[in-house]
């Protein structure tokens, strides 16, 4: 059904006439043409549509657009504020936490909620928090040393 | 393309030098249908803007050539790598390749590169003597700027000398290079230089290019591999407000502006198939492949097989099977085509954009020269991405609907068009004699390929034999076969690492020892060493309950000894991986970090097939369709992972293969150290470890 539904994406307010049941991934991709969001198995197994919903990740293949109306909606090409790298995407960039970049999108939003619960993660903590986010390149361990690194230089959730 | 088109294109028409190729390597060559050479194809060219472009139909799929290629150029022109430009994969624009898989890129096309670049350096060097009227001996260059020596206000940039000039050159004779060990950028670690756009989520990749009016298909896929259509009735999907449907041949789609839309329609669609003729699953496959294999051809072979029985005190027969794996990169095959005025453009996630333009014009009845194929970004390939048949589903339905049209493969049918990593069959009998050493090694390998098969230890009499290859042949593989991340070469070092580590322990000796006891060859051994003594290698003789194990192999040029510590959970089988140490001679070492991060991701994706990845089917059905029953490796599967790079400064060798050929036979080798249990078949399944411990 064909709905008027309006939420907050990357902090500018969104309406748009569209089928409330359809998944926020396309929605995202097609209507709105935010293409960072990647569909990677469409049945919430691999977290490359990760997304952030009122500051908690969710997975956007299997989240209807009708079920973020009114909610706060933040992607990729959001997280940069006023052009500057959140220290999540620099600690990727440093450490080389990425090959073929399909996953990234998913691995840093994921890993923003991350420390948002757990500002000063363990590596256990990480590895566990992040353990449904798959990279086929195998970066993990980069992945790993990136989160480590943003935790540290955003001290704790204090920046 | 006229000349002109073609600089204009390259955008050099306010001036510049551009460095046209011939290609003198065998790869490109003997391979390029010449009718398809187009007249005008450059290197590099170097602009009045003050950008230095390269020009590679090789592409990027997280390897890291768009860094390390970009490092080479910059060296051989003395320029500052933040001036490279790398343009890849355009078929319009790029230099002729046949794809870009074998670790082949940077052993090459790198010395081609290299080449261009020294040409252009030179062609550069002698306009600066004339306009700063000097003699060429006196000329130095930094940063893309020419100096006199004795005078260094006397200069000019390559910029200013290529203003409103446009110089042609065609690579002929070997240019003069410059010496490795000068290089200021080739050798030091570099970051990515896609990274920025990769974190941002501003890299594109096929599935990301919008064009006004596009639509996105949905196809209708088959049950089964070698199920045939019955009958069909479209009229559900036909029904959906704004779906067209289209059926030409064997191509049945439903097309709509939104791709779950799309999906949704085709799932409607109801469809009977005759059912596939396969009697084959995944565990009568084996028995299967030796019935039909080819007749075999020899790899090597010396001394004599019957000499080296009779000097044998113990015979070791053994076994080694491998199933199907799949590919599974992240992104699935994509392509969005457009046909327009005659003409075909498609951008498309592939490891061969010139294999792509071929296939279109085919299936289009096109000539190849109104076919371009551009290559944004691939997310992975690992060699599934050397086929792509999605390019020409979406060309094919571009045509039939008049709108550019998006084929973006779901998760399902990714897993069922993949060419896997072929099922695979090892025999291997060998011996020793009675002071415990190697004398026979006969060796057969059914179906993987031979490379990796040939022996590298030292044994008098040996024969290595190869029957079929990874293609296949007919009435061979129910399910699409093809190059896996180094093809053939983990199967045959599974097989020939396991049996050694079974001989050494037989004999009583340790496993490294035992290895150099059997190795003359210099390179081979110092990697080995290097990689005993990062580990701090314990001699003793497997199993020692440590779950320590070793194994090394030959790759695309490069030498690799893999060494690994284990635990074994002996009531779950459950196999967690803690260290890993990977030594590798790849000659010269481009861009450390890039090499680093190419073994690190082999180590991690080889722990895939070697622990878990599998497929299984039955009458050409595949039963894995996504990653809740394929489970590929995950942050909890990561050991410390160790890289040792020798050092070298011979010719640089492959990167992205290498580290991965010796997964399964390390992990074999340290599951037996652990807990004294041999297994002949990969993936090491929690099940089949289960199963082993109870035949023990």
């Amino acid at each position: 059904m064909i709905e008027a539904i309006s939420f907050k994406l990357n902090g500018e307010t969104v309406r748009l006439k569209v089928d409330g049941e359809r998944m926020l991934l396309w929605v995202l991709r097609t209507d709105l043409g935010l293409t960072g969001t990647k569909y990677g198995c469409g049945e919430e197994h691999c977290g490359a549509c990760t997304v952030l919903v009122n500051g908690e990740a969710v997975l956007s293949c299997q989240t209807s657009v009708k079920d973020v109306k009114g909610k706060e909606v933040v992607t990729i090409e959001g997280l940069a504020g006023n052009g500057e790298l959140h220290p999540l995407q620099k600690a990727f960039i440093e450490q080389d936490a990425l090959q073929c970049g399909f996953c990234t999108a998913g691995m840093i939003l994921k890993a923003y909620s991350l420390l948002v619960k757990t500002p000063l993660p363990t590596r256990e903590q990480i590895i566990q928090g992040m353990d449904r986010n798959l990279c086929r390149c195998g970066s993990y361990p980069r992945v790993i040393q990136a989160i480590e690194a943003a935790s540290k230089e955003m001290k704790g959730g204090e920046k | 393309m006229n000349r002109r088109e073609f600089l204009k294109r390259i955008g050099i028409l306010g001036g510049g030098v551009v460095v046209y190729f011939s290609y003198g390597i065998p790869l490109a060559a003997a391979q390029s249908p010449s009718s398809e050479l187009p007249a005008f194809n450059a290197f590099l060219r170097i602009g009045a803007d003050g950008r230095i472009a390269c020009y590679t139909g090789k592409i990027e799929m997280g390897q890291g050539v768009i860094t390390s290629l970009a490092q080479m150029a910059a060296d051989e022109l003395n320029a500052a790598f933040d001036t490279i430009d790398m343009i890849m994969g355009d078929t319009d624009l790029c230099p002729w390749d046949r794809g870009t898989w074998g670790s082949m890129t940077i052993r090459f096309f790198g010395p081609k590169l290299r080449e261009a670049a020294a040409e252009a350096r030179a062609v550069l060097l002698e306009m600066a003597a004339e306009s700063l009227k000097v003699p060429l001996d006196r000329l130095i260059v930094e940063n893309g700027v020419i100096f006199d020596r004795t005078q260094r206000s006397n200069r000019v940039a390559y910029s200013d000398l290529t203003k409103g000039k446009i110089i042609e050159r065609h690579l002929k004779g070997k240019a003069t290079l410059e010496d490795v060990t000068k290089f200021a950028v080739v050798r030091k670690p570099f970051l990515r230089s896609d990274a920025l756009q990769k974190v941002t989520g501003k890299a594109k990749y096929a599935g990301d290019i919008r064009l006004p009016g596009m639509l996105y298909a949905g196809i209708l896929r088959p049950p089964a591999h070698g199920a045939s259509l019955k009958r069909v009735d479209l009229s559900g999907a036909k029904q959906m407000v704004g779906v067209l449907v289209v059926q030409e041949g064997d191509l049945i789609a439903a097309l709509h502006e939104h791709p779950d839309t799309a999906w949704e329609a085709v799932a409607k669609i109801r469809a009977e198939f005759e059912p596939s003729k396969s009697k084959l699953d995944d565990k009568n496959i084996f028995d299967h492949l030796l019935k039909v294999a080819p007749s075999g051809t020899v790899v090597k072979e010396e001394g004599n097989l019957e000499t080296g029985k009779s000097l044998s005190r113990e015979l070791f027969e053994n076994t080694y099977v491998n199933g199907y794996v799949a590919h599974a990169p992240m992104e699935t095959h994509t392509a969005l085509a457009e046909v327009k005025d005659g003409k075909v453009t498609v951008w498309a996630s592939t490891q061969s954009p010139f294999g792509v333009k071929e296939e279109v014009a085919g299936a289009l009845g096109m000539p190849p020269a109104n076919v371009r194929v551009k290559t944004v970004f691939v997310g992975g390939g690992f060699g599934g991405k050397s086929a792509s048949r999605q390019a020409a589903e979406a060309a094919r339905l571009a045509k039939l609907v008049g709108r550019p049209v998006q084929v973006a493969w779901s998760r399902g049918e990714e897993f069922f068009h993949d060419t896997f990593m072929p099922a695979a069959i090892v025999k291997i009998r060998s011996g020793v004699n009675d002071s415990g050493n190697m004398v026979l090694w006969d060796y057969a390998v059914y179906f993987a390929g031979s490379d990796g098969a040939e022996l590298f230890y030292d044994v008098p009499h040996h024969k290595e034999i190869s029957s079929g290859s990874w293609q296949g042949s007919s009435g061979s593989h129910p399910v699409g076969t093809g190059p896996w991340r180094a093809p053939a070469t983990n199967t045959n070092s599974f097989a020939r690492e396991s049996q050694i580590d079974i001989m050494a322990s037989k004999v009583g000796k340790d496993p490294v020892e035992f290895r150099l006891a059997h190795l003359k060859d210099e390179r081979m051994r110092r990697v080995l060493e290097a990689a005993a003594r990062k580990f701090d290698w314990k001699p003793g003789r497997a199993p020692s309950g440590r779950g320590c194990g070793v194994a090394c192999g030959i790759r695309s040029g490069a030498y690799v000894a893999t060494l690994a510590e284990v635990e074994v959970d002996r009531s779950t089988g459950k196999v967690q991986v803690k260290r890993v140490v990977h030594a590798q001679d790849m000659g010269l070492v481009i861009n450390p970090e890039g090499a680093k991060q190419q073994v690190e991701g082999s180590i991690i994706m080889g722990l895939g097939y070697a622990l878990k990845e599998e497929i299984h089917f039955k009458n050409g059905e595949i039963f894995d369709l996504n990653f809740d029953t394929y489970q590929i490796p995950r942050f909890s599967w990561t050991p410390t992972i160790e890289t040792v790079l020798i050092e070298e400064n011979s010719p640089p060798q492959g990167g992205g293969e290498p580290a991965i050929v010796c997964v399964g036979a390390v992990m074999a080798n340290a599951i037996f150290d652990a807990i004294g249990v041999r297994l002949y078949q990969f993936p090491m399944t929690p099940e089949r470890i289960l199963a082993g411990m109870k035949r023990a």
